[in-house]
C-alpha cells in the first residue's frame, strides 16, 4: 500500500523490540466482543488510476458552474481566483502544517494570519479581527452569543433580510431560554431603523442585520446602529458577499459592534458549500470576549519581530468549560487563500473587481426587466437582486438549467414553507459573467416564462 | 492539539555566533516584511477590465474612503508567500508527532480530486438535478463512515471536530426533549483527560460539566463514574482510545451503565485512527461520535483548518440529525432542507451541507486504502507508537503500563532535578529538526509529552527520532541545562515573548502614522 512505509520485516523486528508475539497483542485492551476478525464489508484497496477513474465519473455527473452561465448567489458567489492563489496554498509548508502552536517553526502561518486579521479589519472598518471561523453562518451564531456575553442579556432581534440558513443556525445555537425574534422576510426594501426600533427592548443583546441583505438590498446601517445603541444593545452586521466591501461603506464606519462575514468570494471558490471562511471582526474593547484564535505580534529572544497565537485564555484548550466558544480548528488554509487573493488585488484591484460585479449586475437587471412579466424589486443592490416572476420560480430554475443557465436561487429553496415568496428569484452576477452569458440568460428566461 | 505552554523570557545569550548580515537574511532563510510594508500604490497583481459605465444602483451607500490595501504585482505576492512558507514546519518535511492530532501523510491524489470542476466548481444551491454526482459522493462517504463505525446514522454538515461534538450533544439533547426528560437531565460526565473542546461543548449546550477522575491505569475510574451516574445525567463524553493513548477497557460496562441510567454515550472520535477497520464504535455501545476527516482520513490540516467533523449516530439518535440531509428519491437523491416526515431534526449546524472539499479528499483516501488497507493503517499506527514507547521508556518516564494504542505518553519524571522543563525539552527538538510532540496535555499527568507518530512514518524515521530523543535525555540528565534554556537557536525565530503578546496585544498592522496616534 503506497501510503504505508512499514515492510513485513519492519513489522516483525518492531514487534520483537516491543516484546509481543503479534499485532493482536497490542489490541489486547479491546473487549473481545468488539474485535473484528477481518476487514469490514467495503471495497479493498485501489491504485491511483482506479480511484481517479471512479471519482472523475462522479464529478462528470454534475453540471459545474463554469460549464453553464452561472447566476447563483444566496450566500456563495462564483469569482475568478488567480492561478497563483491555488499554487501557493498547495505549498507543503502551508498545506501540511498544523495549528501554529510552536511559533518558532510556524512563523509562515502566523504572519499570514496577522496579515489576514489586518485585511479583515480594514475591509470591515473594524478595529480587530480573529484568525477565522468555519463559515459566515457559524460566525454569525458566535457573534450573537458574544453580544449576549457582553451585554448579559438574552434576547436578540434578527432582521428579515438575514439569510434564512444563518438565522436557523443562530436559533439552533441559542442557549436554553434565550429568545430570538425574527422579522419576516421583506424582499421589496431593506430593513429600516423604524421597523427595528420597536422590537428592541432593555433585554435585547443585539440586532443582527445583513447588508447587502439576502434579497440584495443595501441597508442603511447608521440609523439602525443608533436605535440599537440607544437601548444598550449591540449591532451585529453580516456580510455574505465580501467583494461588496470594495464598493460600499463598511459596517464599521456605520456603527457596527461586531461584523461577521462569509469570505468564500475571495480565493476560496464554491466547493459545493464548504470549506468556506468565516470572518469575525469587532471593536478593540470587546476583544477578550471574541471566540476563536487570535494572532498577535511580539518579539523573540533576540528582539526580532515575530508572531504568536495570543489571548488564548479565552479558548477551550485553556479554559475548558469556561471558554468563550468550543471552536478549535478554524479555516486556516481558506484564510490564506483569501489573504493571497486580496494581496494580488490590492486597493485598485478590489475597487475594480467590485465595480465589475456591480456593472454586471446592473446590466443584467436592466436586461431582465425588459422581459414581459418580470418585475425587479430592488431599490439598491450590489451584485445580487430579486425578481418577481409571473409564476413559481423553482420550476423556472429547473427549465433554465436544462438550457445551460444556472439562473439564480428560487426563494422557495431558502424558505420552503412561505408561499408568498414562491415566485421570487434571487439572481447574482459577478465579473465571471460575460455579456454573452447575460444575453443567454435573458433569452432563456423569456423562452421559459 | 496542544496545551499550556509557559510564558517565555528573552534569553541574554544571542544566537550561535552566526554572522550578522546586511538585511538579516540567513542563507535560504529570508527575513520578510508584512505585505502592508511591501506595497506601493499603482501596482496590482490582477489584470481586470475597466467596469462598463452604468448608472449606480448602490444608492447613497458607495464607499467614501479607500480600504487601505497595499498594491503589489504578482511576482511580489508569490515571492512573499513562498518566503513565508519556508518558515513553517510541515508533515511533508518530517515527522510531526503531535499527540491527538494524527499528523499523517496527505496524499496529493486527494488534492487533485477535490479540484475537479465537477466538485470544486459546484454551487451549494444549484438545482438538485445538476448535482446528483456530488450527492452520490456524499452518500458513498456516508456508507464508508457508517460501515466503519457500525452506526446507522450520519450527519455530514459539521465543519470540524468541535462542531461535530456540538452536533452530537444537540442530538442527545433533542432526544431527551422528545422523551420529556430534558428538564431533569442537566449534567454531562467528562473525564479529566478529555480534550478541552469536550467540556466547552457541553457547557455551550447548557450542561453542567462533571469531571470524572482517571484511575492509576490512566483510564476512567469506573467506581467514580458509577457514583456520579444518576437520573440527572444527559450524556457521558468519552474519548476512546483516550488522550493518554490507552483503550478504555471498561467501555462496554460504561456504555451499559450509562444506558441503564437513561444517558447517552458520546465518543470523541479524534483518536479513531487507532482502531479504524479493527473496532466498530457501534459495537462498544456508543451513541454518537464525530470523525475528524482531517485526522483519520488524511485531509490536510492547512495550518489550523479547515477540518470536517461528520457525526455518526446510533438508531436512537439518528432521527434527530440536523438539516440538511440526503434522502434517496427515484434513482437519485434529494437534499432535505426542512423537517420532514419520520425525522425530527434538532436544527441546522451551518449555512450549507458540509465540507464537500474534505469529503472528496477523505473518500479518495478511503478508496485508496480500502477496507483491508484501513485495518492496516490502525495496526501500523499502533505498532509505530508502541515502538517509540518501547524504545524510550527506559530513559523517559511512561506514567502508565503499556501497550499503548496510537500514541505514547510520557510525563516529566525523567527531567526531575535537571532544571529542564517539558517546554525546554520540546524546544531543543526543534533545533534537531523535529516538530515537538504535544506538550502539557493531557492534564492528568505532570508535564505531559504525548507522541503520535502515525502509520505513515518509516522505521528509519522513527529510529532517527528515537536517537535524537535519547541523546537529548542524556544531555538533560548530564546537567547541560543551558542548551535547553536557549533552545531553539537554529529556527527562524528564537523563543517568542508570549507574555508581551498577551499583555499588550497587537493584533493587526497599522500605518505608521496611525500607529503613533494610537499610542
Amino acid at each position: 500500500m503506497r501510503y504505508l512505509p512499514l515492510t513485513g520485516d519492519d513489522r516483525s523486528a518492531m514487534l520483537a523490540r516491543i516484546g509481543v508475539a503479534d499485532i493482536d497483542a497490542l489490541f489486547r485492551d479491546v473487549p473481545q466482543v468488539a474485535r473484528l476478525n477481518g476487514p469490514v464489508d467495503l471495497p479493498h484497496h485501489a491504485g491511483e488510476m482506479d480511484v481517479e477513474r471512479r471519482l472523475v465519473a462522479m464529478a462528470a455527473r454534475n453540471l459545474a458552474a463554469g460549464q453553464a452561465a452561472c447566476f447563483l448567489g444566496g450566500g456563495a458567489y462564483r469569482h475568478h481566483v488567480p492561478a497563483s492563489v491555488d499554487h501557493l496554498i498547495q505549498r507543503s509548508e502551508f498545506l501540511t502544517s498544523y495549528t501554529p502552536y510552536q511559533p518558532e517553526i510556524s512563523q509562515g502561518t502566523l504572519q499570514y494570519l496577522f496579515e489576514f486579521q489586518t485585511q479583515v479589519a480594514l475591509l470591515t472598518g473594524m478595529d480587530v479581527a480573529n484568525a477565522s471561523m468555519y463559515d459566515g453562518s457559524t460566525a454569525c451564531a458566535e457573534a450573537v452569543q458574544m453580544a449576549e456575553r457582553i451585554t448579559r442579556r438574552t434576547r436578540s432581534v434578527l432582521s428579515g433580510g438575514l439569510h434564512p440558513h444563518y438565522a436557523e443556525v443562530v436559533r439552533t445555537m441559542a442557549a436554553d431560554g434565550h429568545e430570538m425574534v425574527s422579522l419576516a422576510p421583506s424582499p421589496q426594501a431593506a430593513v429600516t431603523a423604524e421597523e427595528i426600533a420597536g422590537l428592541i427592548d432593555d433585554a435585547t443583546a443585539c440586532v443582527v442585520v445583513q447588508s447587502p441583505d439576502v434579497f440584495g438590498n443595501i441597508v442603511d446601517l447608521a440609523p439602525i446602529a443608533a436605535a440599537t445603541h440607544a437601548r444598550g444593545a449591540l449591532l451585529v452586521v453580516v456580510v455574505t458577499e465580501v467583494v461588496s466591501l470594495g464598493a460600499i461603506e463598511p459596517p464599521g464606519h456605520q456603527g457596527a459592534d461586531i461584523v461577521v462575514g462569509e469570505g468564500q468570494s475571495l480565493g476560496v471558490g464554491l466547493n459545493f458549500g464548504g470549506p468556506y471562511l468565516g470572518l469575525f471582526a469587532t471593536r478593540e474593547k470587546y476583544v477578550r470576549q471574541m471566540p476563536g484564535r487570535l494572532c498577535g505580534e511580539t518579539v523573540d529572544a533576540e528582539g526580532r519581530r515575530g508572531f504568536v497565537l495570543t489571548l488564548s485564555t479565552r479558548e477551550q484548550h485553556i479554559r475548558r468549560e469556561k471558554a468563550t466558544s468550543n471552536i478549535c480548528t478554524n479555516a486556516g488554509l481558506c484564510s490564506l487563500a483569501f489573504t493571497i487573493h486580496l494581496s494580488l488585488l490590492g486597493e485598485t484591484g478590489l475597487a475594480r473587481l467590485a465595480g465589475l460585479n456591480h456593472a454586471a449586475a446592473a446590466t443584467l437587471e436592466a436586461r431582465l426587466a425588459q422581459i414581459k412579466g418580470v418585475q425587479p424589486l430592488n431599490a439598491t443592490f450590489f451584485n445580487e437582486f430579486t425578481l418577481r416572476l409571473p409564476r413559481a420560480a423553482a420550476p423556472v430554475v429547473e427549465e433554465l438549467a436544462a438550457r445551460g443557465v444556472l439562473g439564480g436561487v428560487p426563494a422557495s429553496r431558502l424558505w420552503p414553507d412561505d408561499p408568498d415568496l414562491a415566485d421570487l428569484l434571487i439572481v447574482a452576477a459577478t465579473e465571471t459573467n460575460t455579456p454573452a452569458d447575460i444575453e443567454r440568460f435573458a433569452s432563456a428566461l423569456a423562452e421559459v416564462l | 492539539m496542544q496545551s499550556i505552554g509557559r510564558p517565555t523570557q528573552p534569553a541574554d545569550t544571542i544566537g550561535v555566533g552566526a554572522p550578522a548580515t546586511v538585511l538579516g537574511h540567513r542563507g535560504l532563510d529570508h527575513e520578510e516584511a508584512l505585505i502592508f510594508e511591501l506595497g506601493a500604490s499603482g501596482r496590482c497583481g490582477v489584470d481586470l477590465d475597466t467596469p462598463a459605465p452604468v448608472a449606480s444602483r448602490l444608492g447613497p451607500h458607495a464607499r467614501k474612503a479607500p480600504v487601505g490595501l497595499p498594491g503589489l504585482s504578482e511576482p511580489q505576492v508569490v515571492r512573499h508567500y513562498v518566503r513565508l512558507s519556508r518558515r513553517n514546519y510541515a508533515i511533508d518535511m518530517g515527522l510531526y508527532p503531535l499527540g491527538s492530532c494524527t499528523m499523517k501523510h496527505n496524499p496529493r491524489l486527494n488534492e487533485k480530486m477535490a479540484r475537479l470542476p465537477g466538485f470544486a466548481d459546484l454551487h451549494p444551491l444549484a438545482p438538485m438535478s445538476t448535482v446528483q454526482g456530488a450527492f452520490a459522493l456524499m452518500d458513498e462517504l456516508a456508507r464508508w463512515l457508517t460501515t466503519l463505525t457500525g452506526m446507522p446514522g450520519v450527519a455530514l454538515s459539521p465543519k470540524a471536530g468541535a462542531h461535530g461534538e456540538l452536533c452530537g450533544l444537540m442530538a442527545i439533547r433533542a432526544a431527551h426533549e422528545a422523551s420529556g426528560q430534558a428538564g431533569v437531565r442537566k449534567r454531562v460526565l467528562v473525564p479529566e483527560s478529555a480534550h478541552g473542546t469536550n467540556p466547552a461543548t457541553a457547557a455551550f449546550c447548557g450542561y453542567e460539566v462533571d469531571p470524572i477522575p482517571a484511575n492509576a491505569e490512566g483510564r476512567v475510574d469506573l467506581a467514580a463514574f458509577m457514583a456520579r451516574l444518576g437520573p440527572d445525567v444527559a450524556a457521558v463524553m468519552l474519548t476512546n482510545p483516550n488522550t493518554c493513548g490507552l483503550f478504555e477497557r471498561d467501555i462496554v460496562a460504561i456504555a451499559e451503565a450509562a444506558h441503564g441510567a437513561g444517558a447517552y454515550l458520546y465518543c470523541d472520535g479524534a483518536n479513531f485512527n487507532a482502531i479504524v477497520g479493527r473496532v466498530r464504535p457501534g459495537d462498544l455501545g456508543i451513541d454518537a461520535m464525530h470523525i475528524n476527516l482531517h485526522k483519520t482520513f488524511s485531509t490536510p490540516h492547512g495550518g489550523g483548518g479547515p477540518g470536517s467533523g461528520p457525526v455518526v449516530l446510533s438508531a436512537a439518535l439518528a432521527p434527530f440529525a440536523p438539516v440538511p440531509f440526503l434522502v434517496r428519491e427515484g434513482d437519485g437523491f434529494r437534499l432535505v432542507e426542512e423537517a420532514a416526515a419520520g425525522a425530527a431534526p434538532f436544527g441546522r449546524m451551518a449555512a450549507f451541507h458540509g465540507q464537500m472539499g474534505m469529503f472528496v479528499r477523505a473518500l479518495a483516501y478511503m478508496m485508496s486504502h480500502g477496507a483491508d488497507g484501513l485495518r492496516q493503517v490502525a495496526e501500523d499506527a499502533v505498532l509505530n507508537a508502541n515502538y517509540v514507547l518501547a524504545s524510550l521508556k527506559d530513559v523517559m518516564t511512561a506514567p502508565f503500563e503499556g501497550p499503548c494504542m496510537h500514541e505514547a505518553l510520557f510525563d516529566d519524571g525523567f527531567l526531575k532535578d535537571t532544571g529542564v522543563s517539558t517546554l525546554d525539552f520540546a524546544k531543543a527538538m526543534i533545533d534537531e529538526g523535529f516538530h515537538p510532540m504535544t506538550m502539557y496535555f493531557p492534564l492528568v499527568v505532570h508535564g505531559a509529552l504525548l507522541i503520535e507518530p502515525t502509520e505513515t512514518e518509516s522505521r528509519e524515521t522513527l529510529d532517527d527520532f528515537i536517537r535524537v530523543l535519547r541523546t537529548l535525555v542524556a544531555r538533560a540528565t548530564s546537567g547541560d541545562t543551558a542548551h535547553f534554556a536557549a533552545a531553539p537557536v537554529l529556527a527562524p525565530r528564537r523563543r517568542l515573548d508570549e507574555t508581551l503578546a498577551a499583555r499588550r496585544p497587537v493584533l493587526r498592522w497599522r500605518p505608521p502614522a496611525l500607529d503613533k496616534a494610537a499610542e
